[in-house]
């Protein structure tokens, strides 16, 4: 494992399919909200629950991105993703919340008898500075937890349960009322952003052309960055920490950027989330749902760029599915996955394949 | 003339029984509701134990009369004669009470059942009393501080007393029921005392002075109780958070691997514990207080069986891959939880605590330390000492201080580390599983129960380090006690937040947590 693998199957496989499968992939999302636009009568008209669902996972695909970015190249198995992603989401939605309610308060302020607005909610009512939260809230939190563990060299195993221990934190502070962010409600009842109808197709279509494009972005930047040496020192950091620092290189800025990045990523994911599904509440923190985006990267295959898109589209399809047809078993599905992933398919789908491609 | 007078003779005799000698439910059935007011009152200050009945009756509207003033009791829709063995002649009519006949009833009532036989009846009697005690009552309330045995009843009599007395004319009678009050050390008194320092409500400056004496040494008392109680629920909170993350540490010091349904292997216990007692109710129920020990050699025994069989399955072909263990457990615990649903139910099961778990001691007027909890404390314990001896004393413990030092050095000597792993992660359950049992008698059992612990039993192996007990112990009475001491300050939530903080900042001083093996690996 010199190289990022996904360049290794690029080479096996052939540039021209890959490129080719890519694009179609590609060519088939951004014919889905222009679908949308038609009427509903037509044959090829996609539905908005579609169009949703699909957004959700290219969501979750940015998170799967960030987190393997974290994982797979620097080996830090982070349990607490969920926090930034809906950090980015709780600003999104102040912002949302606030359009909503136009010059009064948030509805849930209202109910709890508050006549003004925390402090931190200043601002909150220009979209510009909801963006800058977006970046900023999940960014400053990685930032200073990641300088105090990447400081006395928390790794391994430890930082999977700290990471983890700080989203459960999270989760149980946006749950009180008192924190100023609609307690166990969340936000919910969005009606506008930026002054179009968040219900409207074109503004569905535009939400979700924005999320294919921030996933394009990122798997972009993701790709430059492991083609270039900061990816090999990162996959050194990963793979012998010790001996690199021997080398005379500081792993901590590397850990650092990357973290901080990939936290910010998630965010953003967040942040475009939110107004697609049109709630955000703090069970989105449960250590429960950062650990279930370590699946997606493992199956898909981490260390690589590709298999974690394909595991978290995976995963939530066969959840989607899951849970409609049996309910029941869908965690017997998901805690068989953990297991089967793990033991049988270390190097996930995409290792598969390209075993496949050297028959 | 001589026959009318041996007619009215005749007719008084008869009338006797009814009248002079009549029982207190004639007198009571035949006054007027003034009458009956002071009747009750005299009842109140001299309690008679046969009276008890009548009381009672009353107090549930029960005792009614017919037209030539006799009494009747209703007992479950027909009317049984008070007194004598009158038959009614017709349908009797239930007494009307107004408001303030059913407060002196309470009174009276209460004071009846201070003679009761049951400390808990007369405590409840007295605590009556301190709301609703009568001036008439002063003599009776006097000789039973004097002559009652239970301290708790004591107290709540003197409060009774105290109480009364507040309200006489004579402010040297006020000052000592003052300084009465100021001994208490109750959490009523405080509020007593409080208002006795407004020159409104108390005009001699003496008794106010007192009662402000009086109330530092209230608060200094109640202080003190809290105090105690927060340090009594850490210790407890720390002794089940010990009993949850002993067996974590022991696996993570020898496999170097986090087992992630370790909070499963509490549940499984819980639930092992829960089945023993099904059983004894079906099978033993003259035995069922005995089910708890019963239950922890089940428990140990059945999630230890689990452990073993997951690391022979799972966990042992992932040596060397901490992070796809970790993956690989919280998969394991997703099913567990899922079949633990399925069979029995998402809602929590229960599980009642024999008559020797339940109830409290109570030690302050506001600190009752419950049975369950000490018992729990004192088990913890119990576990850590036998796990020490297993450790230290035994062969296996040797083995397994051996692999967790240098597992490839051990392997050369010929410890059987396969053999040793499969041991310690059975013993690491084990211990889980005996956690079970002890939280299924504090809480409720539920399929989610492991849930509830297992990140702080992560934090207390995080800060306690591996290797060694000394460490888990320190750090789970630590984390235990910090936790209770910052929830009523900040709150269990900011509290907890705080601890994480603190916890990394902790790490930085020392990476390995409070007792690291000393070695000088590097990968």
């Amino acid at each position: 494992m010199n190289q990022p693998l996904a360049i290794t199957v690029a080479q096996k496989a052939g540039p021209k399919v890959t490129l080719g499968v890519g694009a179609l992939v590609l060519a088939v999302l951004i014919a889905l909200p222009l679908l949308h636009l038609l009427p509903a009568d037509n044959v090829l008209h996609v539905s908005a629950y579609t169009l949703t669902l699909v957004g959700k996972i290219l969501c979750y695909c940015i998170v799967a991105l960030a987190l393997d970015l974290v994982w797979g190249y620097a080996g830090l198995l982070s349990l607490g993703h969920g926090l930034f992603f809906a950090l980015g989401g709780y600003a999104m939605g102040m912002y949302l919340s606030r359009e909503a309610a136009g010059d009064g308060l948030p509805a849930f302020m209202s109910f709890l008898a508050w006549t003004e607005l925390p402090w931190y909610w200043y601002g909150t009512s220009n979209f510009l500075w909801a963006l800058c939260l977006v970046v900023l809230a999940p960014g400053l939190l990685a930032l200073v937890f990641g300088f105090f563990a990447f400081r006395s060299r928390i790794k391994g195993v430890y930082f999977s349960i700290m990471t983890q221990a700080l989203t459960f934190a999270g989760m149980l502070l946006f749950f009180r009322n008192e924190t100023g962010f609609g307690g166990n409600n969340g936000f919910t009842g969005f009606t506008r952003i930026l002054g179009f109808d968040i219900t409207a197709q074109g503004t569905r279509a535009a939400l979700f052309i924005a999320t294919l494009a921030l996933l394009v972005g990122s798997l972009y930047l993701g790709f430059k960055l492991a083609r270039s040496k900061f990816g090999r020192v990162l996959t050194a950091v990963r793979d012998a920490e010790n001996r690199l620092m021997f080398c005379g290189y500081d792993p901590r800025g590397y850990k650092l950027f990357i973290w901080v990045l990939s936290a910010v990523l998630c965010g953003l994911a967040g942040a475009l989330y939110v107004p697609q599904v049109g709630i955000i509440n703090p069970s989105e923190m449960s250590p429960t749902n950062s650990i279930e985006a370590a699946v997606w990267v493992a199956l898909g295959g981490r260390g690589t760029l590709i298999g974690p898109l394909l595991g978290a589209g995976l995963v939530n399809g066969m959840k989607s599915w899951f849970t409609v047809a049996f309910p029941e078993y869908w965690l017997f599905a998901l805690g068989a996955l953990f297991i089967g992933v793990t033991l049988y398919l270390p190097k996930g789908v995409i290792g598969l394949l390209r075993k496949r491609g050297e028959q | 003339m001589p026959t009318a007078l041996y007619r009215l003779f005749l007719l008084l005799t008869l009338l006797l029984p009814l009248t002079g000698h009549a029982g207190d439910a004639s007198d009571f059935v035949a006054a007027s509701p003034s009458k009956q007011a002071k009747l009750l009152e005299s009842w109140s200050a001299a309690p008679d134990a046969a009276r008890l009945p009548l009381l009672e009756a009353l107090q549930q509207g029960r005792l009614a009369a017919d037209s030539g003033k006799n009494p009747f009791i209703e007992v479950n829709g027909l009317y049984q004669s008070a007194e004598g063995e009158f038959a009614p002649a017709e349908a009797p009519r239930k007494l009307r009470l107004n408001n303030r006949l059913r407060g002196l009833i309470g009174t009276a009532m209460a004071s009846h059942q201070l003679l009761a036989e049951e400390p808990a009846l007369r405590l409840a009697a007295a605590r009556e009393l301190q709301k609703r005690a009568k001036p008439a009552q002063l003599g009776l309330l006097d000789a039973r501080v004097a002559s009652e045995t239970d301290a708790q009843v004591r107290t709540a009599l003197t409060l009774a007393l105290a109480n009364l007395q507040l309200v006489d004319r004579d402010p040297a009678i006020r000052l000592a029921a003052v300084r009465l009050l100021g001994e208490t050390g109750d959490p009523l008194a405080r509020t007593r005392l409080e208002t006795l320092l407004d020159p409104a409500v108390e005009d001699d400056a003496g008794v106010r002075t007192a009662a402000q004496t009086g109330l530092a040494q209230v608060k200094r008392k109640l202080l003190i109780g809290e105090l105690l109680g927060q340090a009594f629920s850490g210790l407890s909170l720390g002794s089940i958070l010990l009993l949850a993350a002993l067996g974590l540490a022991i696996t993570f010091g020898l496999l170097g691997v986090i087992n992630m349904a370790h909070g499963e292997m509490l549940m499984l216990g819980a639930y092992a514990t829960y089945m023993v007692q099904l059983l004894f109710q079906r099978f033993a129920p003259e035995a069922i207080a005995l089910y708890p020990l019963v239950a922890l050699p089940v428990a140990f025994f059945v999630t230890a069986a689990i452990g073993m069989a997951l690391e022979r399955t799972v966990i042992r072909h992932l040596y060397g891959r901490p992070l796809e263990t970790l993956l690989a457990t919280w998969g394991i615990s997703l099913i567990l939880i899922q079949l633990v649903r399925l069979l029995f139910g998402a809602q929590n099961v229960e599980v009642a605590n024999p008559y020797w778990l339940s109830g409290g001691v109570q030690v302050l007027p506001n600190l009752v330390l419950p049975y369950n909890r000490i018992v729990i404390i004192g088990f913890a314990l119990c576990v850590v000492v036998l796990t020490w001896l297993l450790l230290n004393k035994t062969r296996l413990g040797l083995n397994v201080r051996a692999v967790t030092q240098n597992r490839a050095m051990a392997a050369c000597c010929g410890v059987p580390t396969g053999r040793v792993d499969m041991l310690a992660f059975g013993l690491g359950s084990g211990i889980a599983g005996l956690g079970g049992v002890a939280l299924s008698q504090i809480g409720n059992v539920g399929p989610d129960l492991g849930q509830s612990y297992i990140i702080d039993s992560f934090l207390v192996v995080v800060l306690g380090g591996v290797g060694q007990l000394a460490g888990s112990v320190m750090a789970a009475f630590g984390l235990g006690i910090a936790n209770k001491i910052l929830e009523p300050q900040i709150g269990a939530v900011l509290g907890k937040i705080l601890i994480l903080g603190l916890i990394i900042l902790f790490i930085q001083k020392r990476p390995q947590g409070l007792f690291a093996l000393k070695g000088r690996v590097i990968d």
